[in-house]
C-alpha cells in the first residue's frame, strides 16, 4: 500500500512537471492566413502586412520570441498612428492578448499535434497519481477518525521546503494564467479535447482553468471523503461544494455557451462576482431576451434576498463552505494547510480592515459603474469609472483572489482570500454577526484548552479563547466548516442554528463554578 | 491575608509517576516527560545509536496510558499494554464501558493484556530498557517502557515545612492550607472534608481549573468557598470520545440500578445510573456520542427521573449536524427492559435555553 502511494506521488509530480514543461514544447509558425483569421478589421488594415513580414521571414520560434515580435510591431504601428494623429485608427487591443490570438492560430509542435496524449500526460497522470496517493489510506488507516499526525513535522504542511516549492509553483501558475495568455498557449491546447467535447469550441486558458479547478476539487474532495469519513457534516459539505463547482461554475456556463446562450454561474453573487453590474454584462444579458432578464433578476435576488435570509437561518456557511467555488477550493486543495492561518490579534485586526476595505471598494466601484451606465458619463468627479473597474479587476480580482488567495495556501493557510479579501464574505459576515441564528455552541465547562479548534481553524479564529470561557463563538468571519467541532477531543463545540436569544454570551460562565462571581453577577444561588 | 498575596502561595507541585530508573523508562506527566519521549523515540533512530524503537510496553490501565499508546502508534511503534486489573480503567469504568474501550484499542492494534503485572524491567547490553518480565514470567522485548500506573501528589519537598500534609497538601473548603495565606489547588491538594459526593483528591483538569478560579476570587478580595457542582469529566480513547456527568462508579452500589445501550458497531454507548427506588438520575456515561453539559447538569440538579431523561434525550444531544440519532433505539431498549412506555420528545430549544446557567 505504501508502495502504491509512493508511485502515486511520483505520477502526480510527473503530471505537474509535464504540465509545466509543456509551455516550452510548442513552436510557432505564423503564416498570412493564420494571422488574418484572428485579427479584426482595423487590425487587419494596420497589422496584417507588417506582422506577416516579420513573422513569416523567421523560423519557427518560441512563444516568448513570437510574443515579443508581435508586441513590438504592434506598439510601433500604434505609435506611428498616434504620431500622425489618426486617433480613429489607433488600436486598443491588449498587446499580450493580441499576441496570444496569433500564437493560438500558429502553434505547432508536440503538444499541438498530440493534444489527447498531453491531456493524458498531464491531467491523466496527476489524477491517477493523486488517487493512488489518497485511496490507500482507506486500508492503511482502517478506522474512521481524523488523523492530523505529523502536520507540524511535515515539510509540506509546516512551511518546509516542499511548502515553499508549492507556493512558488502556485504563484507562478496564477501570474502566467492571468497575465501571460501569450505564453500559455500549450495549456489551452491541453484543454482542447475536453473543450471541443463539452463546449464545441477550441480550448482557451479559462476553459483550462475551469477544468483544472474542477479536477483538483474532485480529487482533493475524494481526499476529504477519506480523511473525514465517519463525519457526516464534512462528507455532505464536501459533496456540496464539489457539486456546485462542477455543475454550476463549470458545466452549465460552458454548455450555455455551446448553445449560444449568455453564460452565467448561477451561484456566483455580487460583490464576489464584481462585474455583475458592469455595462457589458448588463447589455449582454438584456440583449439575450427573457433568459438574460431572468439572469439579471436572479443575480439581484441572490444579493438582496438569498444572502440575508439564508445567513439568518443558517449562517454564512450556507454559501462559504457549502456552495462557493473559492471556498470549495480552500476546503479541498487547501485542507492540508488549514493549520497555517495566523491566530494573532494583529492578524484579526488586519483582516477586518482589509476585508471591509475591499467591500467598500467594491461598493464604490459598483456605484460608479451604475451611475455611468444610466447617465452615460464615465468621468465621475475625481476618477474614470473604467479605470477604477480595471484597477479593481487587477488588484482584487486577479492579484488578491488568485495569486495571493490561492498561491499563499502553503504559507498562510487555506482561506487567505476568504479571510482577508472577499467582499461577499464581508457582506455575509456582517449579517452573520448581527442578525443570524447560527452560532458555535460551547458545551458548558468541558473545554480542556487543548487548542485543536484554534489550530485547525482556517479563518484564524482563536476558537479556544471562547471555548475555555464557556462562550459561544459568534464571529463574522466563521465560514462554518465544522472542523473545530470535528477535531475537538472532548465534544465541546457544535455548529447549530437556534434562537437569537442567548446566542451571544458576554458573561463568561462555566458550569462547575458555582460560588464564583464575575462582572457583578451572582453565580452561587442557582441551586436555590 | 490581603489581596496582594504573593505568587508562591499556589505553587503548582503537580504529580509524578512511581518510577523506575533505567534509561528508556518513563512516565508522561509533564512537558519534560514529553521532551524525553521525543528523545527516547526519535533520537533512538540516529545512525550512531543504531537503536530502533519498534515496540513499547506500557504499564498502567488508565488515561495517561492510552494517550501514550496513541502517541507511540503515530510513530509506528507497536504497543503492548499491561493492565493489572481484569478490565480497562477498572477503578472508574463499569464493565461494559471498559470492554467497549478495550475492543476499540485492540481494533487499533494495541496488544492489550489484562490481569498482567510488571515484575521487572530488564536492561539491554547498553543499560537501557530492553525487555519487561511479567509476574507470569513472560518476557516481552521492547525498547521503551511507559509507566503510567497513576499519579500521586508530589509533595516530598514540603516534608520539612510546617504545612500539614497527608496524601496531598491538606486544605479546607476555601482551599486554605494550615498556614495562613498559603493555598493549595490542583493535583497536589487534598480536602480535609471533601465537598458532598466528591473525593478528597481529584486529579483532573477541570477541578484544577475551577480551584484556580476560586482561589483567584479569594486573592482579589472575596473569600470564596470551592463549590464545584456536579461531577463531570471527559476523555478520548483513540477515536472514541467519552463524557460523564454525575456519578457513575465502576461498581453499582446497593441502591443503584443502571441501563446500558450500545450501538451495533460497538463504538457508541450510553450508560445511565439511577436510584433503584425513585428512579432519580445519578449519573451518565457516554461513548462516541456527545451530550449537552448544561442539560444533564440541570437534570441532576432537578433530580429528574431516568424516564424523564430518556423522554427528553434529544435535548441533550450534542453530536454534529447530520449525525445518526439514537434516541429512539435507546428508548425502545429501555422500554423493553423495564416495561416502560416512554415516547421520546423532539428537541426543544426552550428547554435547552432554560438549562443555561443563570438563564433569566
Amino acid at each position: 500500500m505504501n508502495t502504491i502511494r509512493k508511485i502515486g506521488l511520483l505520477l502526480l509530480i510527473a503530471g505537474i512537471v509535464l504540465f509545466t514543461a509543456s509551455l516550452f514544447l510548442s513552436d510557432f509558425r505564423a503564416d498570412r492566413s493564420a494571422i488574418e483569421s484572428v485579427l479584426n478589421e482595423k487590425e487587419q488594415q494596420h497589422l496584417l502586412d507588417p506582422l506577416t513580414d516579420v513573422l513569416t521571414s523567421t523560423e519557427a520560434s518560441s512563444a516568448f520570441a513570437l510574443s515579443k515580435t508581435i508586441r513590438s510591431t504592434y506598439t510601433a504601428v500604434n505609435d506611428s498612428l498616434r504620431k500622425s494623429e489618426k486617433w480613429d485608427e489607433v488600436m486598443y487591443a491588449e498587446p499580450r492578448e493580441l499576441a496570444s490570438r496569433i500564437a493560438r492560430a500558429s502553434v505547432t509542435g508536440t503538444v499541438a499535434e498530440n493534444r489527447g496524449l498531453w491531456l493524458f500526460l498531464t491531467f491523466g497522470l496527476a489524477i491517477a497519481g493523486g488517487l493512488m496517493f489518497i485511496l490507500p489510506n482507506v486500508v492503511l488507516k482502517p478506522h474512521p477518525g481524523i488523523k492530523n499526525d505529523h502536520v507540524f513535522q511535515s515539510k509540506a504542511t509546516a512551511r518546509g521546503w516542499i511548502g515553499w516549492i508549492v507556493f512558488g509553483w502556485l504563484v507562478g501558475f496564477y501570474i502566467l494564467l492571468y497575465f501571460y495568455p501569450d505564453l500559455t498557449i500549450s495549456w489551452a491546447l491541453i484543454a482542447d479535447p475536453v473543450s471541443q467535447w463539452i463546449k464545441g469550441q477550441p480550448g482557451d486558458r479559462w476553459f483550462l482553468y475551469g477544468l483544472m479547478y474542477c479536477t483538483v476539487m474532485v480529487v482533493m474532495g475524494i481526499r476529504m471523503f477519506v480523511k473525514y469519513r465517519g463525519n457526516k457534516y464534512q462528507t455532505l459539505r464536501t459533496a456540496s461544494v464539489v457539486f456546485f463547482q462542477v455543475c454550476f461554475a463549470f458545466l452549465i456556463p460552458e454548455l450555455m455557451m455551446r448553445f449560444n446562450m449568455p453564460a452565467m454561474d448561477f451561484k456566483n453573487i455580487w460583490p464576489l462576482d464584481y462585474d455583475f453590474f458592469f455595462s457589458w454584462n448588463i447589455d449582454q444579458k438584456l440583449q439575450a431576451g427573457t433568459l438574460g432578464l431572468f439572469m439579471m433578476i436572479w443575480g439581484t435576488l441572490l444579493i438582496i434576498v438569498a444572502v440575508p435570509v439564508f445567513v439568518y437561518f443558517f449562517g454564512k456557511r450556507w454559501y462559504c463552505s457549502w456552495v462557493c467555488g473559492c471556498g470549495g477550493l480552500a476546503e479541498t486543495l487547501g485542507d492540508p494547510y488549514r493549520q497555517l492561518s495566523d491566530k494573532s490579534l494583529k492578524a484579526w485586526k488586519i483582516e477586518r480592515w482589509l476585508i471591509h476595505g475591499v467591500l467598500v471598494f467594491a461598493v464604490v466601484m459598483t456605484g460608479l459603474t451604475l451611475y455611468t451606465y444610466f447617465s452615460g458619463v464615465s468621468q465621475v468627479w475625481f476618477a474614470d469609472t473604467y479605470d477604477i473597474q480595471k484597477t479593481y479587476g487587477f488588484l482584487i480580482g486577479s492579484v488578491f483572489a488568485g495569486v495571493i488567495g490561492t498561491g499563499f495556501y502553503p504559507v498562510m493557510g487555506s482561506r487567505v482570500w476568504c479571510r482577508f479579501g472577499c467582499p461577499l464574505a464581508a457582506y455575509l459576515g456582517l449579517v452573520q454577526r448581527f442578525k443570524s441564528r447560527f452560532r458555535i455552541t460551547t458545551n458548558g465547562g468541558q473545554c480542556i484548552s487543548c487548542g485543536n479548534c484554534s489550530t485547525y481553524c482556517e479563518m484564524g479564529i482563536d476558537v479556544r479563547w471562547y471555548a475555555q470561557r464557556g462562550q459561544n463563538i459568534v464571529r463574522s468571519s466563521c465560514v462554518g466548516c465544522g472542523i473545530c467541532s470535528a477535531v475537538c477531543p472532548r465534544g465541546v463545540l457544535k455548529l447549530e442554528n437556534g434562537p437569537e436569544e442567548g446566542r451571544i454570551s458576554d458573561d463568561p460562565i462555566l458550569i462547575g463554578r458555582e460560588g464564583v462571581r464575575l462582572n457583578g453577577s451572582v453565580m452561587g444561588d442557582r441551586r436555590g | 491575608m490581603t489581596s496582594s498575596s504573593l505568587p508562591w502561595v499556589r505553587y503548582p507541585t503537580g504529580s509524578d509517576g512511581n518510577g523506575q530508573d533505567l534509561e528508556g523508562v518513563q512516565g508522561l506527566y509533564s512537558y519534560q516527560d514529553l521532551q524525553l519521549l521525543e528523545k527516547n523515540t526519535h533520537e533512538a533512530f540516529t545512525p550512531q545509536k543504531r537503536r530502533m524503537v519498534t515496540r513499547a510496553v506500557i504499564v498502567g490501565g488508565g488515561l495517561i496510558g492510552v494517550e501514550l499508546a496513541e502517541m507511540l502508534m503515530t510513530r509506528d511503534i507497536d504497543v503492548t499494554f499491561l493492565v493489572r486489573e481484569d478490565r480497562f480503567w477498572g477503578n472508574v469504568l463499569p464493565k461494559e464501558e471498559g470492554e467497549l474501550v478495550a475492543r476499540h484499542m485492540r481494533d487499533h492494534g494495541v496488544d492489550l493484556r489484562f490481569n498482567t503485572e510488571l515484575d521487572e524491567i530488564i536492561p539491554d547490553k547498553n543499560g537501557r530498557a530492553g525487555a519487561v518480565r511479567t509476574k507470569d514470567g513472560e518476557e516481552i522485548e521492547c525498547q521503551l517502557v511507559g509507566l503510567t500506573a497513576g499519579v500521586r501528589p508530589n509533595i516530598d519537598w514540603l516534608r520539612d515545612m510546617p504545612i500539614e500534609t497527608d496524601k496531598g497538601i491538606l486544605i479546607n473548603e476555601y482551599l486554605e492550607t494550615s498556614q495562613e495565606g498559603v493555598y493549595a489547588i490542583g493535583d497536589c491538594a487534598q480536602f480535609r472534608t471533601p465537598p458532598p459526593g466528591r473525593r478528597p483528591v481529584e486529579q483532573v483538569w477541570y477541578t484544577g481549573r475551577m480551584m484556580g478560579e476560586t482561589v483567584a476570587q479569594t486573592l482579589t478580595g472575596e473569600r470564596t468557598a470551592y463549590a464545584p457542582g456536579h461531577w463531570f469529566n471527559s476523555a478520548k480513547f483513540f477515536d472514541i470520545e467519552y463524557q460523564t456527568y454525575g456519578k457513575v462508579d465502576a461498581e453499582l452500589s446497593n441502591h443503584e440500578a443502571d441501563f446500558y445501550w450500545e450501538y451495533d458497531n460497538g463504538q457508541i454507548g450510553l450508560k445511565i445510573v439511577f436510584a433503584k427506588d425513585t428512579h432519580t438520575l445519578i449519573g451518565v456515561n457516554s461513548f462516541g456520542m456527545r451530550l449537552r453539559h448544561e442539560v444533564f447538569d440541570k437534570w441532576l440538579t432537578d433530580e429528574r427521573s431516568v424516564e424523564y431523561v430518556l423522554e427528553h434525550l434529544a435535548d441533550a444531544n450534542f453530536d454534529a449536524e447530520f449525525y445518526q440519532r439514537h434516541e429512539k433505539a435507546i428508548v425502545n431498549q429501555f422500554n423493553a427492559a423495564f416495561g416502560a412506555n416512554i415516547r421520546p420528545k423532539r428537541k426543544s430549544w426552550k428547554r435547552i435555553l432554560a438549562a443555561k446557567p443563570f438563564a433569566k
